[in-house]
C-alpha cells in the first residue's frame, strides 16, 4: 500500500497530465461527423509520431555501435510516422477543401 | 570556486531546460488545437498544419536544448547530431514520397503502415533504454526492478511491439497480401498469449537486476511481435478500420510511455491525447456498425453462418447494358451506393461522368454513403471528392434510406455487406443489427459485381436473389464505361 502511495506521489505530475489528457482527448473527439473519421484517425496517427522525440534523446546519448544503429533506425521510423502521417492527412483534406470552395 | 562553477552551470542548464519546456507546452497546445480543428470540415486542413507545426517545434527544440543527466551527475546535450539529421532527412524524404505517391484507395494501408513505424520506434526506444536502466539499478544494488521507469520501458516495448506487428498484418490484409485465418482455436491462443505477455512483464519487474543480462527484453519483444500477429490475424477484413484505429491508440499509449520515462511533457500529452481520442474513435466506428469492440476483437466476422446453406436453388436475374441504360435514362431519381469495389476499380471518376450525363437528361443522381463504406469511415467521401463529386451530392445513410421509396433505380457499385438485408432480417447473421442502406426498398436495384463471390465479410447476400434485383456482371470500371457509352448512344 505504502509503495503504491509512494508511486503516486513520485509520479504525481505525470499522472495528473495523463488523466487530464484522457478527458481532453475524449472531449475533443466527440461529436465529429463520420465523414472526418478517416482524416482524424490519420491526423492522430501523425501526432503520436511525437515518439520520435524519445528516439532523438536515445540517439543523442548513444555510446556503442548497437545503440547507434538501433537509434538511427528508430529516428528514421519515427520521422516516417510524422512526415508520412501529416502529408497523407493533408492530401485527404485537400480534397474536402476544394469542394468547399466550389459551393 | 567549484561551487560557483556548479551554480552557474546549473543555472545555464536550467535556462536551456526552461526554453525546452516552454516549447513543449506550445507543442502540446498546438496538438490539442490541431486535433480540435481536425474535427470540423472547414478548419480540418489548418488543424493538421497546426499539429505538424507543433511537432516540428518539439523536434527542433529537443535537438537544440535537450540535456540528458549522465550517470556521473553531469548534463550533456544531444550528441550524434549529424546522424540524427541524416535519419531525419531519410525519414522525411521517404515518408513524403510514399505519402504523395500512394493512391487514395490505398490510404488505409498507408495509415496502418505509418502507425506501425511509430510503434516500432517506441519499441526500439525501450530496447535501448532497458540495458542502461538495468545496469544503473544493478550498480545501486536494487533487488527488484519495481519502479515507474522500468514499468514504462516494459509497457512501451510491449504495446509498441504489438502495435507494430499488428499494423503490418493489417497492412498486409488491406493490401490483400494476407488472407484471413479464421479458427476458434486462435481465440484461446490469443488469450493465453496476452496472459503470458503480462505475466512476463511482472516477472521482469520482480527479477533482481543484473548488469548486462538482457535476454528478457529480447524475449519480451519477440512475444509482443507474435501476439501482434495472432491478435490481428483472425479479425476479418471488414473490421480492419476498427483494428487500425485501435492500434493507432495503442501506439499513442506507447509514445506516452516514452514521455513518462523521460518526464517529457510533449510526448506524454501527445501520446495520451491520441490514446484516448483513438479509443473514442474506435468505439464510434464500432457503433456505426452496431457492434461492440469486444465483439470485433474476439468474435471474428465469420463465413460459417448457416445462411450459406440454402443458396443452391436460387437464381439471379441479369440485366443487359442497353436495358440498364434505358432504365436509367427514364428514371427521375437514381442513387449510387458505392463500395470498396468501386474504389479498387478506380471507377469514381466514371461515376461522376455518369452523374453529369444523367443530369443532362434531367435525371437526378445522388450517392448514398454508408458510414463504413470503403475500408475506413469516410474513406468513400474522400474518394468521391477526389473525382470532383460535389459535397451536397453525397447522402448519409439515414437520408438515403428516408428517400429510398421515391428512388427509381439504385446502382450498387462494388458494395455488398453494407446493402445486405440479412443485417435486418436474419438474427443468425454475423452482421445482424448493423445499419445498412435499404436498397431493396427502391423500385429497381442494379448490382454491379465482378462475380457472385461473397463480400469482404464473407457473408451470403440475399439481395441478389430478390425480385427487384438485377445483376450486371463485370469489372466496375469497364461496366460503367460501357454503360456511359450506351446512354450516350440512346
Amino acid at each position: 500500500m505504502n509503495d503504491i502511495l509512494k508511486f503516486f506521489f513520485e509520479y504525481r505530475e505525470a499522472i495528473f497530465i495523463i488523466i487530464l489528457s484522457i478527458f481532453l482527448g475524449i472531449e475533443v473527439i466527440s461529436h465529429v461527423p463520420s465523414v472526418l473519421h478517416t482524416p482524424l484517425m490519420s491526423g492522430a496517427n501523425a501526432i503520436h509520431g511525437v515518439v520520435i522525440i524519445g528516439a532523438i534523446i536515445v540517439m543523442g546519448h548513444a555510446g556503442n555501435l548497437i545503440s547507434m544503429i538501433l537509434g538511427f533506425i528508430a529516428v528514421v521510423l519515427g520521422t516516417l510516422n510524422v512526415v508520412g502521417g501529416f502529408v497523407v492527412t493533408d492530401r485527404m483534406l485537400e480534397m474536402f477543401k476544394k469542394k468547399k470552395k466550389q459551393l | 570556486m567549484e561551487t560557483i562553477q556548479t551554480l552557474t552551470r546549473s543555472y545555464n542548464f536550467s535556462e536551456y531546460l526552461s526554453i525546452l519546456e516552454v516549447s513543449y507546452i506550445l507543442a502540446s497546445v498546438l496538438f490539442i488545437l490541431g486535433l480540435k480543428k481536425l474535427g470540423h470540415p472547414e478548419t480540418a486542413r489548418s488543424g493538421n498544419l497546426w499539429a505538424a507545426a507543433g511537432m516540428g517545434l518539439a523536434i527542433l527544440f529537443t535537438i537544440l536544448f535537450h540535456k540528458t543527466k549522465m550517470d556521473d551527475g553531469s548534463y550533456q546535450g544531444i550528441h550524434n547530431i549529424g546522424w540524427i539529421a541524416g535519419a531525419l532527412v531519410i525519414g522525411s524524404v521517404v515518408g513524403w514520397m510514399a505519402a504523395k505517391k500512394v493512391k487514395m484507395t490505398a490510404m488505409p494501408q498507408m495509415v496502418s503502415l505509418f502507425n506501425g513505424m511509430g510503434g516500432a520506434c517506441a519499441a526500439l526506444i525501450s530496447m535501448m533504454e532497458f540495458p542502461r536502466m538495468q545496469t544503473q539499478l544493478a550498480d545501486q544494488h536494487f533487488t527488484t526492478m519495481l519502479n515507474g521507469e522500468a514499468l514504462a520501458i516494459l509497457l512501451g516495448l510491449m504495446i509498441g511491439g504489438v502495435s507494430f506487428a499488428g499494423s503490418m498484418i493489417a497492412f498486409g490484409k488491406l493490401d490483400e497480401r494476407i488472407g484471413d485465418v479464421k479458427s476458434p482455436v486462435l481465440r484461446y491462443i490469443n488469450l493465453s498469449f496476452l496472459f503470458i505477455l503480462f505475466a512476463f512483464v511482472v516477472f521482469i519487474m520482480f527479477k533482481t537486476p543484473v548488469a548486462g543480462e538482457n535476454w528478457m527484453i529480447y524475449t519480451l519483444a519477440a512475444l509482443a511481435l507474435v501476439y501482434g500477429v495472432t491478435f490481428v490475424m483472425p479479425i476479418g477484413g471488414a473490421d480492419m478500420p476498427v483494428v487500425i484505429s485501435l492500434l493507432n491508440s495503442f501506439t499513442g499509449v506507447a509514445a506516452a510511455m516514452g514521455g513518462f520515462l523521460y518526464s517529457n511533457q510533449a510526448m506524454l500529452t501527445g501520446g495520451i491525447l491520441v490514446g484516448s481520442s483513438g479509443t473514442i474513435l474506435t468505439i464510434l466506428m464500432c457503433k456505426a456498425m452496431n457492434r461492440s469492440l469486444l465483439n470485433v476483437i474476439i468474435g471474428a466476422f465469420g463465413g460459417s453462418s448457416a445462411a450459406a446453406a440454402d443458396t443452391g436453388d436460387k437464381t439471379v436475374k441479369e440485366i443487359s447494358l442497353s436495358d440498364a441504360a434505358v432504365l436509367l435514362s427514364y428514371s427521375q431519381k437514381v442513387l449510387v451506393v458505392p463500395g470498396y469495389g468501386l474504389a479498387v476499380a478506380q471507377a469514381q471518376h466514371l461515376c461522376h461522368e455518369l452523374e453529369n450525363l444523367l443530369a443532362s437528361k434531367g435525371v437526378e443522381l445522388k450517392y448514398g454513403i454508408h458510414p463504413v463504406a470503403g475500408r475506413m469511415p469516410g474513406h468513400m467521401n474522400v474518394l468521391l471528392a477526389e473525382a470532383d463529386v460535389a459535397y451536397e451530392k453525397l447522402q448519409e445513410m439515414e437520408d438515403a434510406n428516408n428517400e429510398m421509396n421515391n428512388t427509381d433505380v439504385v446502382i450498387v457499385v462494388g458494395a455488398n455487406d453494407v446493402v445486405n438485408p440479412a443485417a435486418e432480417e436474419d438474427p443468425s447473421s454475423p452482421i445482424y443489427g448493423m445499419p445498412v442502406i435499404k436498397v431493396w426498398e427502391a423500385r429497381n436495384t442494379i448490382i454491379m459485381k465482378r462475380s457472385m463471390a461473397k463480400g469482404y465479410a464473407a457473408i451470403e447476400n440475399n439481395l441478389f436473389f430478390m425480385p427487384k434485383s438485377r445483376m450486371l456482371f463485370g469489372d466496375a470500371k469497364a461496366t460503367l464505361q460501357k454503360l456511359v457509352g450506351e446512354i450516350k448512344n440512346l
